[in-house]
C-alpha cells in the first residue's frame, strides 16, 4: 500500500508544478516570477526525493540535492542579484494579454496530454501520466518565453523549461544516468552566467532590457 | 591503445583552451592557437588511420565510440579547425588594427575557439546520447559570446537570438533524449547502459515504436534547429553575418555537420525500431528528414536573391546545402547516404574557403554590403580568384566535388522519388542565378578595395578548393571505400 501513497503524492506534486507554471505565465512582476521559479525548483527537488525513496535509486538523492542547491538557492540568488543590479524589478509587459495567454496555455495542456497518451499507456506505477504533465510544463514555459518582452523573463522561462525537462527525466524515467545529469546541470549553470553577461551587454548597447529594441535584423 | 589516442584528441583542445585562457592576450596567442589546432589535427589523423584499419571500437568504459562514420567527421572537423586557425591569425590582427577588436576580445576568442573544437569532438565521439546532448549545448555556449564579439547592437541581437533559439531547440532535443531513455529502459533495464548508442543499436528492433516516433520528432526539431533546417533557421543568417568571419566559417563548415551527425545517430535507432529497412516497415524518420530537407532547400534558394549582405547570402547557401544533405540522408540507401557524406565533406571545405575569401574581401572594402564590394581581382587577384572559384565550387560547377555529390543526390532522387527532382533542380537553378549574379560584379569591375595592414592568409582557401577539386575529379579508392563503409553503417 505504501506504493500507492507515493504515487498519489508525486501526482499531487506534478499537479502543483503545472499550477506554478500557469502562475508564472500570469505573473507580471519579475521578482515574483523568480520566487515562483524557486518554488518550482523546491517542488522538483521534493518530487525527485520521493521518487528516490520509493524506487530506492540512490543516485536520485544526489540529483535531489543538486536540484535544491542549484535551482532553489544558487540560480534564484543569482537572478535576484542581477535584477537588483540592473534595476528591473517592476512590471513585465507581455506581447499577448494575460487571459489570452492562459487560454492558449490550456490548449497546450490538452495538446500535450493527447500527444503523451500512447506513452502513458505503456508506463506503469509511478510514471503514469507524468510525461504529459512534464511536456505541458515545457510547452507552457516555451509560451512564456515567446510572450515576454523583457530579456530577464525570457531567461526565467528558459530555466522553467529546463525544470519541466528535469521533471520528465526524474519522475517519468527514474532519472538519467548521473553523469548526464551532472553535465546538464553544468550546462544550465554556465548558460545562466552567460545570460548574466548578456544582460549587461544588452543594457549597455540598447539602454534597456526590452528585447523589442532588438528587431533590426530582418530579411525584407 | 585507442583509449590513448582518443584521450589525446580530446585533451589537446581542452588543454589549448586552458593555455589560451591563461596566455590569450600575449602576442603569440594566435600562433599557439594554430599550434594546438595542428596537434588536434595530428591526433585526429592517427585515430582515423587506426579506426579505418581495424573497424569500430569503444573506449573508456564504452562511454566513447568510434566508427567509420564519426571518425571521418572527426578528421574533417580537426582539419577545418586547423586551417581556420591559420586563417584567423592575420584576419584577427587586421580586425584589431582596424580598431574593431581589443586584446581582451581576442583573448576570449582564442580560448573559446579551442573549447568549441573540444565540444564538437566530444559530441562526435561520445557513445552516450545524454552526453551528446550536453556537448551540443556546450557548443552553443562556447560560440554565443563569439557571435557577439564585436559588441555592436546587431551582433548582440544576433547572439541573443542564437542563444534563445538554439537553447529552446536543444531543450526539445533533451525531451527527445528523455523519451528515448524511457523506451530504452524497458529493454536494457535501468542504469548507465540504457543511453549508450552501441547498446541501443543492438536492441533497436525491440524499442517501443510509438515512443521512438515521438522521440525522433523532438530530436529532429531540436538538433534540426542547430542544423538550420527551415523553419527553425532564423538564427543562422544573423549569427553568421554578425560574428567574426572565422567563427562563421567554423559554424557553417563544422557545427552544422556535428548536429546532423547527432540526427543521423537517432535516425539509425528509429529506423531500427520501426523496421524501416524491412518489408512492411515505415520510413517515418526518413520521410520527415526529406520533408524538412526539401523545404530548407526551396526556402533558402528563394531567400538567396534578396540578400544584400555577403555573409548573410552565404549563410543562406549553407541552409540550402544542409537541406540537401538532410534530404539525401532521408532518402536513405547506399548511394544517397554515400552522396550525403561526400556532400558534407565538400560543403564544409568549400564553405569555409568561401568565408575565408569573403572575410578578406570585406576587410579590403570596409563593408559587408555587396554593393560596396567591387572589383576584387584588380587589387588582389588571390582574394578575387578565391571568391570566384569558391562560388563556382559551391554552386556545383562540374570539375569540383560538389558537382559529383549533387549529381549523385539528384540521380538517386530521380530514381526513388521522381517528383522531388524538378523541385530540387529549380531550387538549385535559382540559387545559382542569385549567387553567381551577385558574386560576379564583386570579383570583376572597377575596384573600391584598399590594401590591408597585414598580408592575408589565403593558402587555406586554395588548399580547401584544391581538395574539393581532387574529390570531384578522382576519388581515391580507400576514401571511396571508407565512405562506403560509413554509408553501410547508416543504412
Amino acid at each position: 500500500m505504501q506504493m500507492t501513497y507515493t504515487v498519489q503524492f508525486i501526482n499531487l506534486l506534478a499537479a502543483i508544478l503545472l499550477l506554478i507554471v500557469f502562475a508564472m505565465l500570469a505573473q507580471r512582476r519579475i521578482l515574483s516570477l523568480i520566487n515562483l521559479f524557486a518554488w518550482q525548483g523546491a517542488l522538483l527537488s521534493l518530487s525527485t526525493f520521493v521518487v528516490a525513496y520509493s524506487t530506492a535509486q540512490h543516485h536520485l538523492y544526489y540529483s535531489a540535492g543538486l536540484t535544491l542547491l542549484l535551482k532553489v538557492l544558487l540560480l534564484p540568488w543569482l537572478l535576484h542579484r542581477l535584477i537588483r543590479k540592473l534595476n528591473v524589478r517592476w512590471d513585465v509587459e507581455t506581447l499577448i494579454n494575460i487571459p489570452t495567454t492562459m487560454l492558449i496555455g490550456i490548449a497546450l495542456v490538452i495538446f500535450s496530454f493527447n500527444l503523451a497518451a500512447p506513452i502513458s499507456q505503456l508506463s506503469e506505477g509511478v510514471t503514469r501520466g507524468l510525461i504529459g504533465i512534464a511536456l505541458a510544463s515545457v510547452l507552457l514555459s516555451l509560451l512564456m518565453m515567446l510572450t515576454r518582452r523583457k530579456a530577464i523573463s525570457q531567461v526565467v522561462g528558459f530555466l522553467a523549461m529546463e525544470n519541466g525537462l528535469f521533471f520528465a527525466a526524474t519522475s517519468a524515467t527514474h532519472g538519467m544516468p548521473l553523469v548526464v545529469e551532472l553535465g546538464i546541470a553544468l550546462d544550465v549553470l554556465v548558460a545562466t552566467f552567460i545570460f548574466g553577461i548578456f544582460f549587461f551587454q544588452i543594457r549597455e548597447t540598447f539602454d534597456s532590457l526590452d528585447i523589442t529594441h532588438m528587431e533590426k535584423l530582418k530579411d525584407d | 591503445m585507442i583509449d590513448l589516442q582518443l584521450l589525446a584528441l580530446l585533451l589537446i583542445p581542452l588543454l589549448g583552451g586552458g593555455l589560451l585562457a591563461a596566455f590569450g592576450s600575449r602576442s603569440w596567442a594566435a600562433e599557439l592557437n594554430s599550434l594546438m589546432s595542428f596537434c588536434t589535427f595530428a591526433a585526429a589523423v592517427v585515430l582515423t588511420v587506426r579506426v579505418v584499419d581495424s573497424g569500430p571500437q569503444v573506449a573508456f568504459n564504452e562511454q566513447f565510440f568510434i566508427d567509420q562514420f564519426n571518425v571521418f567527421l572527426v578528421a574533417l572537423t580537426a582539419f577545418v579547425a586547423f586551417t581556420t586557425s591559420l586563417f584567423s591569425r592575420p584576419y584577427m590582427r587586421i580586425e584589431q588594427h582596424h580598431g574593431k577588436l581589443s586584446t581582451g576580445m581576442l583573448h576570449l576568442y582564442y580560448s573559446m575557439y579551442q573549447l568549441f573544437t573540444f565540444t564538437m569532438l566530444v559530441a562526435l565521439t561520445t557513445n552516450n546520447m545524454g552526453i551528446l546532448w550536453v556537448a551540443m549545448e556546450a557548443a552553443t555556449l562556447t560560440t554565443v559570446l563569439l557571435v557577439s564579439l564585436y559588441r555592436t547592437p546587431a551582433s548582440i541581437e544576433a547572439a541573443w537570438k542564437y542563444f534563445i533559439l538554439c537553447g529552446v531547440g536543444i531543450a526539445l532535443a533533451l525531451f527527445g533524449t528523455i523519451l528515448l531513455y524511457f523506451a530504452a529502459e524497458r529493454v536494457l533495464g535501468h542504469g548507465g547502459t540504457a543511453l549508450l548508442w552501441t547498446h541501443l543499436n543492438e536492441v533497436k528492433g525491440e524499442l517501443e515504436p510509438t515512443v521512438l516516433k515521438l522521440a525522433f520528432i523532438f530530436l529532429l526539431v531540436g538538433y534540426g534547429t542547430k542544423i538550420g533546417l527551415v523553419p527553425l533557421h532564423s538564427w543562422l543568417p544573423d549569427a553568421h553575418a554578425e560574428g567574426p568571419t572565422p567563427v562563421s566559417a567554423v559554424l557553417s563548415g563544422l557545427l552544422l555537420n556535428v548536429a546532423l551527425c547527432a540526427v543521423m545517430r537517432c535516425k539509425v535507432l528509429v529506423d531500427g525500431a520501426l523496421g524501416a529497412n524491412l518489408a512492411g516497415g515505415t520510413h517515418f524518420a526518413g520521410n520527415l528528414m526529406m520533408g524538412f530537407g526539401l523545404l530548407s532547400v526551396v526556402v533558402a534558394a528563394l531567400f538567396l536573391s534578396r540578400q544584400k549582405d555577403i555573409k548573410r547570402m552565404f549563410a543562406y547557401s549553407s541552409i540550402e546545402h544542409m537541406g540537401l544533405i538532410t534530404f539525401a540522408f532521408g532518402m536513405g540507401g547506399k548511394v544517397a547516404t554515400f552522396a550525403a557524406l561526400l556532400h558534407m565533406t565538400v560543403h564544409s571545405l568549400t564553405k569555409s574557403a568561401i568565408f575565408f575569401a569573403v572575410g578578406h574581401a570585406v576587410q579590403k572594402s570596409g563593408t559587408q554590403q555587396m554593393e560596396g564590394i567591387r572589383g576584387m581581382l584588380q587589387i588582389s587577384p588571390t582574394v578575387g580568384w578565391g571568391l570566384m572559384l569558391g562560388t563556382l565550387a559551391i554552386l556545383g560547377m562540374p570539375p569540383f566535388g560538389v558537382f559529383a555529390s549533387e549529381f549523385l543526390i539528384i540521380t538517386t532522387a530521380m530514381h526513388d522519388y521522381p517528383w522531388t527532382t524538378p523541385i530540387l533542380l529549380i531550387a538549385l537553378g535559382v540559387a545559382f542565378a542569385a549567387i553567381f549574379g551577385k558574386v560576379q560584379p564583386m570579383v570583376f569591375g572597377e575596384t573600391t578595395a584598399k590594401p590591408l595592414p597585414h598580408s592575408p592568409a589565403l593558402i587555406p582557401v586554395f588548399v580547401h578548393l584544391l581538395l574539393v577539386l581532387i574529390l570531384g575529379l578522382y576519388m581515391p579508392p580507400y576514401l571511396a571505400d571508407w565512405y562506403r563503409q560509413a554509408a553501410a553503417l547508416l543504412g
